[in-house]
């Protein structure tokens, strides 16, 4: 077999490996049991609760839930708001880097607290390290937001019935210091090892093979980039992304952050089994989220290794595929792999430039953004995938002549109506903000870099990763203009709130209804046929809301280039 | 079940429900159905559309074109009301000939004073009969309307209500004293105390239900109708959207195809049959001779976890029959079975006549001079009779030997023995005595019916639990609820013993059926979450249950869980199949809207539909036709089977969902061609 696929191969393997027992790990910490990290954290986050008044043994219901996790969102966005528009004369900033504007520091900001991490901005120039710590630290509480979300939801399917669903400020605080922390530890020394910078000084510089002085940026990268892939942010420390040699200087640190990036989003589904005893759901979950994923990945690792016909046709060698955009040291294959992990995983670093894919590729990114629940984000992954469990719970619910219910809990009129408020939202913000911006030539045309089928590509996957919270670019699209920034950061602060509002409130809802014992007549969500439903329900939204749109951008691009 | 009206179109249903297809046109009734509104609007402006081409407009295509269309969407929404009218339709005329039955029948009233009844009978119409009133009937007479028999026996042909061509025997007091309107009596007289008003039956209610003025829209109705209105949102916003990206890509779009696409997409084919299906569903429990209360009750039999059977009737034939003669030691067989047989000449019982019965002796043997008949009581638990010097007594072996012992004499063991061997053997031991001697034992035995393991088992694979309510004692119950295959059984039952059992249930979360038709089932039958009276029951049964069997048939509870799930699962069928049909309507319109001005996208016309146009108007035809297509599938209901439901699911996902993406494909193809002779 080709050695570049065999990388690959090994990687998602050890992931999935790895991710088991790291699944019963995390179920550990949400159900309160030891763990060998008790004796060293175990102080530091009672130092945490003490300092911040956190009682942890007051369970909250789901209302109270909600509203302590859109309140602690809200106070990061004023003080993320606070730090990027004064970083020009507050502390740690060597470079001399300017203060944000307004409009940049709203994107920026809400786009980290959010978890999208898209970033209309250069690294480099526009942030100071304090601005760059302070993201970091998003970086980790907006992951544990979403995981401390996913593990009321997963509370919810045990508790026969309860409205008290654990301390949302414990759950998150040890998502923090139990998950991701130590898993960004490992990967960050990994990371030193191979040349990863760690500094507070300023620009470095060298004197080049022509004899030319040469500025390089450099700074806490080390401590940055770990995060970024562990909480699937994917906010880069540069511009480039992971596609910057400071970032992601070889082959190795390339395997470690596309193994950091999966690790937790496939853990959390083995966490659920672990947690709830059902580990054959958590199978059915996994192999439907595999599925998928594979669909995806295997035509555009195929696409892209074929390379461009175009420029083979003006007799170039294409035998390595489709090389523009794309880092020699990591291969096409690896590039191809990771386009569609970072977009399936609302991760959205970047290791290749999304923009130079080819049109089946470019259908496939978007597709998994549209998507958004094969494996999906850190936490997010579940709640999103929670909404397909309750739709296909429904439609075969029926099916087998019983009003639905999941795990002995009724679905009736009140959760539909969440459910599809959700699952209508995606293609809402998607298609509006999209028909928008095309209806907007004065504000958008001149930001893209193609005309046609290509343009209308960068338009549709700019909001197609807002509203994912993924935060990838298409990278050709001239993003830092005031239409962009405010656009964006609209529909990334509903597409990331309503869709964890929606799943916690059917959860606690469903978690205070009476518990029904199951019976020969229930339908199992634990075999392989309710495994294909959740997937038909997933393949057909997705596909009947976003078919139209996609046949204008990529499926039109690619016929033109038969 | 009686078959009546099998064919499912009869012609004068069907001319009533083409006026109603129209009728219902009227938006303000169109709105309770946001799927089809949204159609209706869609059609509305294609009428515009086409009166716009009228006066000169060029841009949207041939006038035939848009006419087709328009003719093809109005279609969509007759076909939509066609099925619910015909359902509808449907129910009135079998509730209504179940009434007309009770009609115009002329009916001898008998004029009271005070208590008194007088002689004279007087020949008035039925509906003029008044709750109260007496009348009476003689062989040959159909009953003109429900009551209460309070004198005489009759033998009565309930085959125009219940389609069982056996006769039946209705008498006064007991469980068995109610008679329905439109049956006839075949022999000897009875007079009758009318339960009803006129036209407050629950017939009259049911009609009421099945004409949609009283119908309201069960929870399952409700949630299901969110689903697919979110399903329409999605694709108004995917049709909105459409344009501006279109006119950004330069490839214009006519209003035609655009309201096309609309309506192919959506799920029209569920939401025209929706209220069909909730329809047929009562409908189809009005058949199987059941009369609803609400449509709610019909969907929750569908869920039923726990189902309260009557042991008697239900998994035994009748009452328990004596079997056997067990003589004691040193008394002579014949002498025993003639004590037996004296000590029941005045049992009323049905267990003292099948004693009778099985001693088959000649009435003159068995006449005594100055019989005293002892009445059962409770406090000696026993009956009997004395004549001469002789004292017989028969009753529960406790009783009979507290009476021997009592009067000095043993009891003897053999007996004893023979007791408990009758009783673990799911018999009923009466032990008889003469003068204070313990001269036998009369075992009864109950008859399990016929083919009712298989039913259970039919129950079970469905996740019923069946309980078997009995007032044997628990060594018989268990005996018959093992043999009868039934998961639970309430022995010694009383009447608050089923309710304390309905109401432990329901604490667990379980949904509980039974069927009851004294006054004391009353208050189980309202606790259950359905209950089902039997129309010979009490009126005070009839009206606490939720449902009312007019075939007085115990297992009907079986037949009525089915009913219900096969309701559910008629909606959630048609759901997937309506849903994945949009595959290919997409692979037909997608296509069809861009590839005049991107003829790349020529590779997406995977069907190769001829032209553009005739691409659109297959789609929109083929959306059409499948609603009246679907129509018979949506009044029978899917079968169902009772396979497990993981089984079930594989096998409906298969037929509906593989099949509806499937299908479509053919549909547009084979009227495509068609179609494209001109288009």
């Amino acid at each position: 077999m080709n050695t570049e696929i065999l990388g690959i191969v090994f990687v998602f393997a050890t992931t999935i490996a790895l991710a088991i027992p790291f699944g019963k790990y995390i179920a550990k910490i949400y159900a309160g049991e030891r763990t060998l990290l008790d004796l060293i954290l175990g102080p530091v986050e009672k130092l945490f609760y003490k300092l911040s008044g956190i009682r942890v043994q007051s369970e909250m219901n789901w209302k109270q839930h909600l509203s302590a996790l859109l309140t602690i969102n809200m106070v990061w966005f004023f003080l993320g708001m606070f730090v990027l528009m004064n970083q020009g004369w507050l502390p740690l900033n060597p470079d001399g880097n300017p203060s944000q504007s307004a409009e940049l520091a709203f994107n920026t900001t809400i786009s980290f607290v959010v978890n999208c991490n898209l970033q209309h901005y250069s690294g480099e120039t526009g942030v100071s390290y304090l601005g760059q710590l302070f993201l970091m630290f998003l970086q980790f509480v907006s992951a544990g937001t979403g995981m401390a979300a996913a593990a009321v939801v997963i509370i919810a399917f045990r508790e026969r019935s309860a409205d008290k669903l654990g301390n949302f400020y414990e759950l998150m605080i040890k998502s923090c210091t139990r998950i991701l922390l130590p898993v960004s530890l490992v990967v960050a020394v990994i990371l030193l090892l191979n040349g990863v910078p760690m500094t507070f000084e300023g620009k470095d510089s060298f004197v080049s093979m022509q004899g030319d002085t040469v500025q390089v940026s450099t700074g806490p990268v080390a401590a940055f980039v770990p995060i970024k892939h562990v909480g699937t942010n994917g906010g880069g420390f540069f511009g480039a992304n992971s596609a910057h040699p400071f970032e992601n200087p070889n082959y190795v640190t390339n395997m470690v952050e596309m193994f950091a990036q999966m690790f937790i989003p496939i853990a959390m589904v083995f966490a659920l089994g672990f947690y709830l005893k059902k580990r054959k759901l958590s199978w059915v979950i996994f192999g439907v989220m595999t599925i998928g994923f594979l669909l995806l990945v295997v035509p555009t690792v195929f696409s892209e290794l074929k390379g461009n016909p175009a420029i083979a046709e003006m007799g170039i060698d294409v035998s390595s595929g489709a090389t523009e955009g794309k880092e020699i040291r990591f291969g096409t294959a690896f590039s191809a792999f990771w386009s569609i992990a970072t977009t399936v995983i609302s991760t959205g670093s970047i290791n290749a430039m999304h923009d130079s894919f080819m049109p089946m590729s470019g259908l496939a990114q978007m597709l998994a953004m549209m998507t958004n629940a094969f494996y999906g984000g850190v936490g997010a992954g579940i709640l999103n995938f929670y909404i397909f469990i309750i739709l296909a719970v429904f439609m075969s619910g029926l099916m087998v002549g019983r009003t639905p219910e999941l795990m002995g809990k009724k679905i009736e009129a009140r959760e539909m109506k969440i459910a599809m408020i959700v699952a209508l939202l995606h293609p809402l913000l998607i298609l509006a903000a999209t028909a928008l911006g095309t209806t907007l030539p004065q504000y958008t045309a001149g930001t893209l870099n193609n005309p046609g089928f290509h343009g209308f590509s960068e338009m549709l996957y700019e909001y197609t990763s807002s509203s994912a919270n993924n935060g990838s670019g298409f990278e050709g699209l001239g993003d830092n203009t005031p239409w962009w920034n405010i656009s964006c950061g609209i529909v990334l602060i509903l597409s990331r709130f309503l869709p964890i509002i929606g799943p916690v409130a059917i959860a606690g809802i469903l978690a205070s209804k009476k518990h029904i014992p199951e019976s020969a007549g229930t339908l199992k969500t634990d075999t392989g046929t309710f495994g294909i439903m959740i997937f038909a329900v997933i393949a057909i939204i997705t596909a009947l809301s976003f078919f139209p749109a996609l046949t204008l951008g990529p499926i039109a691009e690619y016929f033109s280039m038969k | 079940m009686k078959a009546q009206n099998t064919s499912l179109f009869q012609g004068d249903l069907i001319r009533e429900a083409l006026v109603q297809s129209f009728v219902k046109l009227n938006p303000k009734i169109m709105f309770r159905n946001p799927v089809m509104f949204t159609v209706w609007i869609g059609t509305f402006v294609m009428l515009i559309v086409n009166i716009w081409i009228l006066t000169g407009e060029r841009s949207q295509g041939s006038l035939l074109y848009n006419l087709i269309v328009l003719v093809v969407l109005l279609l969509t929404l007759l076909f939509a009301n066609f099925a619910e009218a015909i359902a509808e339709a449907r129910g009135k005329a079998q509730a209504n000939s179940l009434r007309k039955t009770r009609e115009e029948t002329p009916a001898k009233w008998i004029r009271t004073v005070g208590e008194m009844y007088l002689d004279e009978v007087q020949v008035v119409p039925s509906s003029q009969l008044q709750k109260g009133q007496f009348f009476l009937c003689e062989t040959g007479d159909i009953i003109p309307t429900d009551g209460e028999i309070v004198e005489g026996l009759a033998t009565i042909d309930e085959s125009a209500i219940t389609g069982e061509s056996a006769p039946v025997i209705r008498e006064a007091g007991g469980d068995k004293s109610s008679v329905t309107g439109g049956t006839k009596v075949l022999s000897d007289r009875i007079k009758v105390k009318v339960t009803t008003e006129p036209g407050e039956s629950f017939l009259d209610k049911m009609i009421a239900l099945v004409e949609g003025a009283s119908r309201q829209k069960t929870p399952n109705e409700i949630a299901l109708t969110i689903l697919l209105a979110g399903f329409t949102l999605v694709f108004i916003i995917v049709c909105i959207t459409l344009k501006p990206f279109a006119d950004f890509a330069n490839t214009p779009i006519t209003i035609a195809a655009f309201i096309s696409l609309f309506v192919c997409l959506i799920p029209t084919t569920i939401g025209g049959l929706l209220s069909a299906i909730g329809i047929a569903g009562m409908d189809r429990a009005l058949r199987a001779n059941v009369i609803t209360k609400s449509g709610k009750a019909v969907e929750t039999a569908g869920d039923i976890d726990t189902l309260l059977l009557d042991k008697t009737g239900t998994i035994t034939i009748g009452n328990r029959k004596a079997t056997h003669f067990w003589a004691a030691n040193g008394i002579e067989p014949d002498e025993f079975i003639k004590s037996a047989a004296l000590s029941s000449i005045a049992d009323e019982t049905p267990e003292g006549k099948s004693i009778l019965e099985l001693a088959a002796l000649a009435p003159e043997k068995l006449r005594v001079e100055n019989p005293v008949f002892i009445e059962f009581t409770a406090e000696t638990r026993s009956s009997g009779v004395d004549f001469r010097e002789t004292r017989i007594r028969k009753g529960a072996s406790d009783a009979i030997r507290r009476l021997t012992e009592n009067a000095g004499n043993a009891f003897p063991e053999e007996t004893a023995a023979k007791v408990r061997d009758i009783s673990s053997n799911g018999g009923t031991p009466l032990v008889v005595s003469e003068n204070e001697r313990v001269i036998g034992v009369i075992e009864l035995q109950d008859v399990i019916k016929p083919g009712i393991q298989e039913r259970f088992e039919r129950l079970r694979k469905m996740g019923v639990k069946t309980v078997m309510v009995t007032g044997d004692n628990p060594l018989t119950a268990k005996y018959i609820a093992e043999k009868a295959g039934v998961d639970d059984y309430i022995a010694e039952a009383r009447p608050e013993d089923k309710m304390n059992y309905i109401k432990a249930e329901q604490q667990k979360g379980k949904l509980v059926a039974m069927m009851g038709d004294g006054t004391n089932d009353a208050p189980a039958l309202a606790q259950a979450d359905v209950g089902v009276a039997m129309n010979s029951g009490t009126q005070a049964a009839k009206e606490a249950g939720n449902m009312v069997d007019l075939d007085n048939d115990p297992t009907k509870l079986i037949e009525i869980v089915e009913i219900g799930k096969q309701l559910l699962m008629t909606r959630g069928t048609l759901t997937t199949f309506s849903i994945a049909n949009d595959v290919a309507k997409y692979f037909a319109i997608v296509p069809a809207l861009f590839i005049a001005s991107i003829p790349a996208l020529q590779g997406l016309n995977i069907m190769g539909l001829h032209s553009p146009e005739s691409a659109i108007l297959s789609a929109v035809i083929f959306n059409a036709i499948i609603i009246p297509l679907l129509i018979p599938l949506a009044l029978k209901g899917v079968a169902y089977k009772p396979i497990g439901a993981s089984a079930l699911l594989r096998r409906n996902l298969l037929i509906y969902g593989l099949g509806g993406i499937l299908v479509p494909f053919a549909g547009i193809k084979v009227i495509d061609m068609v179609v494209g002779l001109w288009f």
